[in-house]
This record gives C-alpha cells, structure tokens and sequence, in this order.
C-alpha cells in the first residue's frame, strides 16, 4: 500500500507523498474481516470500504466457504489473504494469530460478522436444544472466542465490531436467531467491560434487514421485506450494504474513541419509530 | 468476447468438477443442478462466483436463483457475453 507512516508529522505533505489521493479514516490501520462470502455479504462492503479508507485488510474464512471468499476476495480494491478460522473449531482460534502474523504485524480492528442457526431454530416452538444451541455457539458465544483469538495482536487502541438484528423485540421468523443475537448483544457489553482496561472498543451495528446469502438462509425473511422500507422514516434498501458498511468503518476508526459497549442502528430508523 | 456454446459448457463442467468432484462428462445441457446432479446452494454459489471470473461476466442474484439447468447457464453467459 502507498500510505504514508502514521508516525509522519508533516500534515501539509502526506497527501502529496498518497500521490494525490484522499486521506482515509483507517489510514494505517490493519483489520481482520470475518464473513466475505458472496459480493453482497456486509462484511465484503466493509472490506471495500475500509481499504477505500486506507485499512489493510486480512479475511478469514472456512470450510467450503473457502474457495468462495478465495475468489471473492479478489474482488476487492486490493486483493486481501484469506487465513482459514471456523469459529467453533479450537485449533483454529488458537491457530489465528499466528496465521494473521504472516500478513500483517497486528490488528487494530476485528469485524465480526458471522451467524447461523440450523432451520429448526426458525421455529421457536419447536426447537431442539441441538438447533439452539449451535445458533447460540456460532452466532453469540462466536464473538467472545474471536475476541479472545484477537487479542495477543490487538493494538493498544482497538476496535471490535459485530453486526446484529435488534434484539429488543420479537420478530415474525427470526425465532431463536433473534435469542441468539439478543445473547450476542449481550456478550458486546461484557467485552466491552472486560477489554476496556486494555483500550479496545467493543461496539455493534444493527442493521435493517438486507439480502444477503444470511438471509437467504432464513425461512420467511420476505416478511421483513414490505413492511421495513414502509416503516423507515428514511427508507429502506433492502439490496445495499452500504450505509451499513459505512457504520462499521466509523466504528474501526478512532472517530468514537470514547465508545464502547454500544449499538448503533442503521435501520432507517425503524427502531425509534412506535409502528 | 463471446465464446460458443460448447466453450462455454467445457468451462461450467469443468467449474462442477473442480466444485464437486463430479465427472466433467455428467454435466450435460439438460441437467438440473439440484434435482440431477445433486449441487446445493452453496456449492451453486462457488459455481456462479467462478463462472463470473472465467466468463468474464457478472451474474446477479436475481438472475442467479432462476438458472435451474446447465443450459440456462450457458445461455444467460452467451447472451452476457455479448
């Protein structure tokens, strides 16, 4: 990457030595992108958006998805190294620092952006503690373990994000997802107090709902699909990742130093709206 | 440049195999992907994402999900193609 060392003082002369291009909010800044699947995953907007912004950008990923975000991960401005991480998979999470180590020399940034439920979680009365509990592992207890992976090469002033479905109410199909992301807002608080100490930020964005291959996984998801750009006073695209995207590199820049165990709604805002 | 119909059936067989492991010779026009040769969604994924980069094209969502056989494949790629 052409940027210039953050550790330059002389302001005048940074955007010259960039060869004219902008200064970016993530200038420097070094991010680990979990869940690039397809194109129109959030988290491949965040990538593109942070390395528009300045980020080297590393992404993980698993299993059969791997060949997919191999390919996807080409897409981007530069293409970005894909280091392999199953969330519940131990070796794995004991395996990432090192695997990150061999393309950038720490993370001031990790987007979580991971979550499945088997389909009989999308039947909440019906649901067996195996469906449950496996939404649970992946979609809740999943931030905390890559938190935990991320730590040895956190930088001293980092940033967590993770992507949830506000978890203040319950929704038609969502079922035991919704727990699962009420249980994953949850863990955002605890991080937030126990990494707080060590100077990382642990914050969510609560998107409105987008067409994602997420979505495409859940049973009914056309529910959401008429009624959310009706409710939003700003409206609703259902097909662009972006302003969601957006919220995330804000997060991962040192634009909310003074943020921590937070949620912000990029919703258009259906979430301050009565009905 | 658009390339023929067979190229481009070479090229999506040759895509299953490299995805599935199926035989390159049972990827034929009239196959269903689901019903016939038995490729989910996420393997259809992979697929379509490296037919984009072979074929030079771009497959949208939208158009993606009614792809249902070999043929309708190869047909939206010939006509992408130009």
């Amino acid at each position: 990457m052409a940027g210039a060392p953050s550790s330059t003082n002389d302001h005048e002369h940074r955007d010259i030595e960039r060869d004219g291009t902008r200064m970016g909010i993530l200038d420097g800044k070094r991010l680990l992108i979990t869940g690039v699947l397809t194109d129109a995953s959030i988290a491949f907007r965040v990538a593109q958006v942070a390395q528009q912004e300045g980020a080297t950008v590393v992404l993980t990923s698993f299993g059969r998805q791997m060949r997919i975000t191999q390919a996807i991960a080409r897409r981007l401005p530069q293409p970005a190294p894909v280091v392999q991480l199953d969330v519940s998979d131990q070796e794995d999470l004991d395996a990432l620092a090192e695997r990150v180590r061999e393309h950038v020399d720490g993370l001031d940034g990790v987007l979580h952006s991971i979550g499945f439920a088997p389909q009989g979680a999308f039947d909440f009365m019906a649901a067996s503690w195996e469906d449950v509990s496996a939404a649970l592992q992946i979609s809740s207890y999943s931030l905390k373990s890559l938190a935990v992976a991320a730590r040895p090469l956190m930088a001293e002033r980092g940033s967590v994000v993770g992507l949830t479905f506000d978890a203040s109410f319950a929704w038609p199909v969502y079922d035991w997802m919704g727990v699962a992301k009420a249980a994953f807002e949850s863990v955002a608080r605890y991080l937030a107090r126990d990494l707080g100490p060590e100077g990382t930020r642990v914050n969510l964005v609560s998107a409105g709902p987008l067409r994602t291959m997420a979505a495409k996984s859940i049973p009914g998801f056309e529910a959401f699909e008429n009624s959310w750009p009706e409710r939003a006073p700003l409206g609703w695209d259902l097909a662009d990742t972006e302003p969601a995207a957006r919220a995330c590199v804000a997060l991962l820049s040192d634009w909310f130093p003074a943020t921590t165990g937070e949620i912000v709604h990029v919703d258009g805002g259906v979430h301050a709206m009565g009905s | 440049m658009a390339q023929s119909e067979n190229e481009i059936l070479d090229g999506i067989a040759e895509l299953v195999n490299e995805e599935t492991g199926l035989p390159k010779e049972s990827v034929e026009m009239d196959k269903s992907f689901t019903d016939d040769l038995d490729i989910d969604s996420l393997s259809m994924t992979s697929i379509v994402v490296h037919a984009e980069e072979k074929f030079g094209v771009t497959i949208p969502d939208e158009d993606s999900k009614n792809l249902r056989t070999v043929r309708d494949v190869v047909a939206y790629i010939q006509q992408a193609q130009g």
